[in-house]
C-alpha cells in the first residue's frame, strides 16, 4: 500500500481550523519561526479516513482473530469500558484542575476513580496501598525498583544487586539495572522454576530484592515462594512480584499473602484495557504497609467526610514518576471491567482462563512437546524442537499459523526453552476457537513432515510475506524520503 | 457469569470431562489451598448499564470551567476522524506488532509517524513513542549520557516543573548529576548555563516555548555545548513546529516532546504521548521500539520492528531502556491528526493560538492592576503578575467557572503573584470576556 505521504496532492484539504476571530496582532519575530518547508502530506478527509481504514484491515487484532500470545493476555475489551473512557467529562477533563487552589470542586469525580480502582487492586492483590502513576508494566518495574532503592536508604542498608530468575520478562532485568543495581541472574532447575539452591547461594546481605513473577514464565506456580520470602526477608531485602500473570490468580490468591512486599499489575493484561497495537499501557505498583511513606506522590485521599482530595506533602516519597495521576484513560477502563466482574467475576476470570490453557495443553500433547507434563496454570509452554528434524523450527509453525487466520502464540519466549511457543487463551475463547486453533497446529505439524518447503514459504495470503529484517537492521530505512 | 467469558457452563464442564479434570479446584492443585483466599471485598458484580449509570454519576460530579490552563497540556480540537480511526479495533484490539505479516496496519502507521515526527523536528529519525514528554526528557538524559561518557546534565530552570521533578525521580539513583540553571526574566540564564558547560557536561536540555511560554532560539547554547563535547536536547510543544523554529533548525541532538496536543485528549492526565527524534549518528542509541521499512522475497514493500538488539527482550539489562510497552495508539492518533491537518492546516492551527495570546495581552492591558510579566515573544501562553496573589485569582475564578490559568507561586516562590494562562485555536470571544472580567475582580461569582 502507499504512504500517505505518496498521496499528497497539493490543495488538498482535510480540516479546517476556526476562522480567526482576533485580528492578527504584530507577528512572530522572523528568527524563532521555522524556516525549513514543513512536508506533511495535503489531502481531503476521506483520502486519510480511507488510508488508515483500509490500513486497519492488515492487522490480526482480538476483535477479528484468536490472538493467544502468550504472557500478553489478550482477552476481550469490552466495549461499555471504551465508551466510558470516550466521555467528554473524563476526556476533557484537564489535569491541573485538581492541583489549583479550590480544584477539588471540580474534581471530585475524576479523584473517587482514581481512589476507588486503587483500592480494589489492593484488595485483589492483599497490599496496602497502590499508587496508579506508572505508565506501563515496565515503568512499574521501574517504580518499585525506586521504591526498593529508597527503603533500603532508610534503613541506612548497602545494597547493589537484585535477583532475577533467568524465565523472567527482559523487562525485570532491565528496570532493575535501570535504577542502579546490577543484576543477578538464577537458572531455572528441571521442573522449571527458580533454582532454589543456586537463589539461597546468591542471596547475601547486599541483595536489595528478588523480583519474580507467578506463576512463571512457564506457566508453573512456584512451591517454593514462602521460603523464598523468609530467605529475602532474613537479609532485609524486599520481595517483588510481577503481576504479569495475574490473570491465573484473580480472585483465588493474594500475591501479599504469598509473602511479597510490592507487586505491579497491567492494567492492559488482566483487566482488560487494550492493548492498541502497543500501548498506551498502565502498571499501578501496590506495596505492604512498611513501604507505604515510599510511594508516588501526588496521593489520593478521601477525607471522612467522603470528598476526595491530593496530598503532595510526604517527605520519603520517590516523587513523581508520571506527570500527573497515571493514564487516566486507561484506568478508567480497568474500573469499569472491575464494577462489571464483581467479586464471584474475578475467580470466574482465572478459572476460564486456566481452564483453556489445560485444554490446549491436553489436546497439543500429541504433536508438541508440553514442558510439563502436570497441570498449567493460564498458559502452556510447549517445544516445538521435534519438528527441527523435518529442518522446521518454531518460527515456520507461527507462520503457518498466520496464514490459517491465527495469531501465533508468543515464540521462542521464554529463552530457556528450546524452540518455545508460550499459549495463552485466555478467559474470552469458547471451545469452538480453541478446537480450531488445536486442528490448525496438527495440521501444520502433519504439514511439516510431508512438506516442510511449504512452510517455509508460509503465510502466503497475508499482504506481505516474509520479510528481511538483516537488509531492514542493515539499511536503516525509518523514515521515509521521496 | 460475566458476558465476556467464551465457554459457557455447559462447555466448561465438557471440557473438564475431557481433559479427566473433576473440577476447577483441582486445576489449582499446585496452588497450596493455604495462600488462596476467598474474603475479597469486592462488590457483586455490576450489569452492563448499572456500570454505565455509576460511572455517569462520577462524571456529573465533575463540574469543567472555561479553561486556561496550559502548562505543557493544551485543549486543542481534535478532529472526529481521529476517534473514529482510532477506535478501530483491528488497531487497538492488536498486540505490539511483533508478528510483522499479521501486523502491517500497525507498522506502516507506525513508520508514518515516525517520518512525520522526523519532518516536524526536522531531524532524520524519531522513535515508535515513549510514555509521555517526561519520561522523554529522562531517556533523553539517559541517551545523551551513555554516548558521552558523562553523567553531568545542565538543565533549564523554565524546564517544566512536571518534567523536572519527573527527572529527579527518574536519576535519583542512576549517579546522573543534575544542575538547574534558575530562569531570569522569563527566559534561560545564557550567562550562567554558558558558565555551567565544562567538559565534563553530558548534555543541555532546554524547552520551547519555555514554561512561561516565552519562545527562544538555543542555537547559541547547543554550538557551546557541543564545543565541549555535550549534546543538545530540545523539549518542545509538537502543535507549535506549524510556526515555530525546530529543534533540527536549531541544531540539536536529540528533540523530545509531549504530543498530547496531537490530537490526544486531556483526559485528567492521559494517557499522553512521548515523542523523541535524534541524528542518524545516534539511531542505534535511541531507547525505545523502531520501525524500519524493508522488502519480502518477491520485492513487496513492508514493514518490521528493527534494530531489536537494543532492547529489553533481547539485551536485558544491557538493553538501551526498560521500555516494552510504549503509546502506540496515541502515536498512531498522532499521525492521523497531522495527516489530517497537513502542512497548512498545522501552520493555520498555530496560527491561531499566537493571534488569540496576542488579543488576549493586547485586552489586558485595559485590567487595572495585571501586566504581562516579561516583555518576551509568546506562542499560545503567557505570565500575567497581578497585583494579588496568584491563588486568589484561580480561586475566584473556579468559583466562577473559569479556570483562569496556574499559579505559579509553588514551582518559582519569587512568583507568588504571577500566572500562567493559555489560549488555543478554540478559545472564543465570551472565554476572554469571562478571564478578563476575573482578572479585574469585577466578575459576579456563583454562589
Amino acid at each position: 500500500m502507499k504512504l500517505i505521504f505518496e498521496r499528497h496532492v497539493e490543495g488538498r484539504r482535510g480540516f479546517q481550523p476556526p476562522k480567526g476571530s482576533f485580528a492578527p496582532q504584530a507577528a512572530l519575530p522572523e528568527d524563532l519561526t521555522r524556516k525549513t518547508p514543513l512536508r506533511l502530506p495535503q489531502l481531503a478527509e476521506a483520502d486519510v479516513v480511507r488510508h488508515y481504514t483500509r490500513l486497519s484491515r492488515l492487522n490480526f487484532s482480538v476483535d477479528t482473530n484468536f490472538y493467544p500470545l502468550g504472557s500478553c493476555t489478550m482477552k476481550y475489551n469490552p466495549r461499555i469500558c471504551e465508551k466510558a473512557a470516550a466521555m467528554p467529562e473524563f476526556a476533557g477533563f484537564h489535569p491541573w484542575w485538581p492541583q489549583l487552589p479550590g480544584g477539588g470542586r471540580v474534581s471530585q469525580g475524576i479523584l473517587r476513580i482514581l481512589y476507588e480502582t486503587a483500592r480494589m487492586l489492593a484488595d485483589i492483590t492483599g497490599m496496602a496501598e497502590f499508587t496508579l502513576q506508572p505508565l506501563a508494566g515496565a515503568h512499574g518495574e521501574l517504580t518499585g525498583s525506586f521504591i526498593i532503592a529508597a527503603y533500603h536508604r532508610r534503613r541506612g542498608n548497602r545494597k547493589t544487586h537484585v535477583i532475577v530468575p533467568d524465565s523472567a520478562h527482559g523487562t525485570n532485568p532491565a528496570s532493575a539495572r535501570m535504577a542502579g543495581f546490577d543484576v543477578v541472574t538464577i537458572p531455572s532447575d528441571a521442573s522449571g522454576v527458580m533454582d532454589f539452591a543456586r537463589f539461597r547461594e546468591a542471596v547475601n546481605d547486599e541483595t536489595a530484592a528478588v523480583m519474580l513473577t507467578s506463576p512463571n514464565t512457564l506457566g508453573l506456580f512456584n512451591p517454593r515462594l514462602r521460603e523464598i520470602a523468609e530467605i529475602i526477608h532474613g537479609v532485609d531485602g524486599l520481595f517483588y512480584y510481577d503481576g504479569a500473570n495475574m490473570n491465573a490468580l484473580l480472585g483465588r490468591c493474594r500475591p501479599g499473602k504469598l509473602g511479597f512486599d510490592l507487586c505491579h499489575l497491567n492494567l492492559h493484561k488482566t483487566f482488560a484495557a487494550p492493548h492498541g497495537g502497543g500501548g498506551p499501557g498502565s502498571g499501578p505498583v501496590g506495596v505492604s504497609e512498611k513501604l507505604r511513606r515510599f510511594l508516588p506522590v501526588p496521593r489520593i485521599v478521601r477525607d471522612d467526610g467522603g470528598r476526595y482530595g491530593l496530598v503532595d506533602d510526604a517527605p520519603e516519597s520517590i516523587g513523581r514518576v508520571a506527570p500527573f495521576y497515571g493514564n487516566f484513560g486507561v484506568i478508567l477502563k480497568a474500573y469499569v471491567y472491575l464494577l462489571l466482574l464483581g467479586r464471584e467475576g474475578l475467580r470466574q476470570v482465572s478459572d476460564a482462563a486456566v481452564l483453556n490453557a489445560n485444554y490446549v495443553q491436553e489436546k497439543l500433547r500429541p504433536y508438541l512437546d508440553a514442558v510439563t507434563s502436570g497441570r498449567c496454570m493460564h498458559e502452556c509452554v510447549f517445544s516445538g524442537r521435534r519438528l527441527l528434524e523435518y529442518g522446521v523450527g518454531t518460527l515456520d509453525l507461527a507462520k503457518g499459523l498466520i496464514e490459517k487466520g491465527f495469531h501465533p502464540p508468543t515464540v521462542y519466549f521464554p529463552l530457556i526453552v528450546p524452540e518455545a511457543l508460550m499459549i495463552e487463551p485466555t478467559e474470552s475463547e469458547n471451545r469452538e476457537t480453541l478446537d480450531a486453533f488445536i486442528a490448525a497446529v496438527k495440521d501444520l505439524v502433519e504439514l511439516a513432515a510431508e512438506d516442510p518447503e511449504r512452510l517455509h514459504r508460509a503465510p502466503q495470503n497475508t499482504p506481505v510475506g516474509r520479510l528481511d529484517e538483516v537488509a531492514a537492521a542493515r539499511r536503516m530505512q525509518l523514515v521515509y524520503s521521496e | 457469569m460475566p458476558a465476556f467469558i467464551g465457554a459457557s457452563p455447559d462447555e466448561q464442564r465438557a471440557m473438564l470431562a475431557e481433559i479427566g479434570a473433576r473440577d476447577m479446584d483441582e486445576l489449582f492443585a499446585g496452588l497450596p489451598q493455604e495462600l488462596q483466599s476467598s474474603d475479597f471485598a469486592l462488590e457483586p458484580g455490576m450489569s452492563e448499564s448499572q456500570a454505565a449509570r455509576h460511572v455517569a454519576e462520577s462524571a456529573s460530579a465533575i463540574r469543567p470551567p472555561v479553561n486556561f490552563c496550559g502548562g505543557g497540556f493544551y485543549d486543542h480540537y481534535v478532529p472526529a476522524a481521529v476517534d473514529t480511526l482510532s477506535g478501530r479495533g483491528e488497531f487497538y484490539t492488536a498486540y505490539t506488532p511483533y508478528q510483522a505479516e499479521a501486523s502491517q496496519g500497525t507498522l506502516q502507521a507506525i513508520f508514518e509517524y515516525q517520518t512525520a515526527v522526523a519532518r516536524l523536528m526536522d531531524m532524520d529519525a524519531a522513535n515508535a513513542s515513549l510514555y509521555d514528554g517526561g519520561t522523554a526528557v529522562f531517556e533523553a538524559v539517559v541517551m545523551a549520557a551513555r554516548i558521552t561518557g558523562r553523567r553531568r546534565v545542565v538543565i533549564d530552570g523554565a524546564l517544566n516543573p512536571i518534567y523536572r521533578s519527573m527527572l529527579a525521580t527518574h536519576t535519583m539513583t542512576t549517579g546522573i548529576e543534575i544542575v538547574t540553571v534558575p530562569p531570569r526574566e522569563g527566559g534561560c540564564d545564557r550567562d550562567r548555563i554558558f558558565g555551567e558547560l565544562r567538559d565534563d557536561t553530558a548534555a543541555v536540555v532546554v524547552q520551547n516555548p519555555n514554561f512561561f511560554g516565552c519562545i527562544d532560539d538555543y542555537s547559541d547554547i547547543i554550538a557551546a555545548v557541543h564545543e565541549v563535547g555535550g549534546l543538545g536536547v530540545v523539549s518542545v510543544y509538537p502543535l507549535s513546529l506549524g510556526l515555530l523554529r525546530s529543534p533540527g533548525e536549531m541544531g540539536a541532538d536529540i528533540a523530545v516532546a509531549e504530543g498530547q496536543s496531537l490530537g490526544l485528549p486531556l483526559s485528567a492526565g492521559g494517557p499522553y504521548l512521548g515523542l523523541m527524534a535524534t541524528r542518524s549518528r545516534y539511531v542505534r542509541r535511541m531507547p525505545g521500539r523502531i520501525v524500519g521499512m524493508t522488502e519480502d522475497a518477491a520485492g513487496r514493500r513492508g514493514f518490521v520492528l528493527t534494530l531489536q538488539a537494543r532492547e529489553q527482550h533481547i539485551r536485558r539489562e544491557k538493553a538501551t531502556s526498560n521500555i516494552c510497552t510504549n503509546e502506540g495508539l496515541c502515536a498512531l492518533r498522532a499521525v492521523f491528526y497531522l495527516a489530517l491537518l497537513g502542512r497548512d492546516g498545522l501552520r493555520e492551527t498555530a496560527q491561531r493560538c499566537a493571534e488569540t495570546a496576542a488579543y488576549v495581552l493586547e485586552r489586558i492591558k485595559d485590567v487595572p492592576g495585571v501586566t504581562p510579566a516579561f516583555g518576551r515573544a509568546v506562542f499560545n501562553e503567557f505570565v500575567l503578575r497581578l497585583s494579588e496573589p496568584a491563588e486568589d485569582a484561580v480561586r475566584r475564578g473556579l468559583e466562577a467557572g473559569v479556570a483562569v490559568g496556574i499559579p505559579l507561586g509553588r514551582f518559582y516562590p519569587q512568583m507568588n503573584d504571577c500566572l500562567l494562562t493559555a489560549v488555543t485555536e478554540q478559545t472564543q470571544a465570551d472565554d476572554v470576556e469571562r478571564l478578563l472580567a476575573v482578572l479585574a475582580g469585577t466578575t459576579r461569582t456563583k454562589k
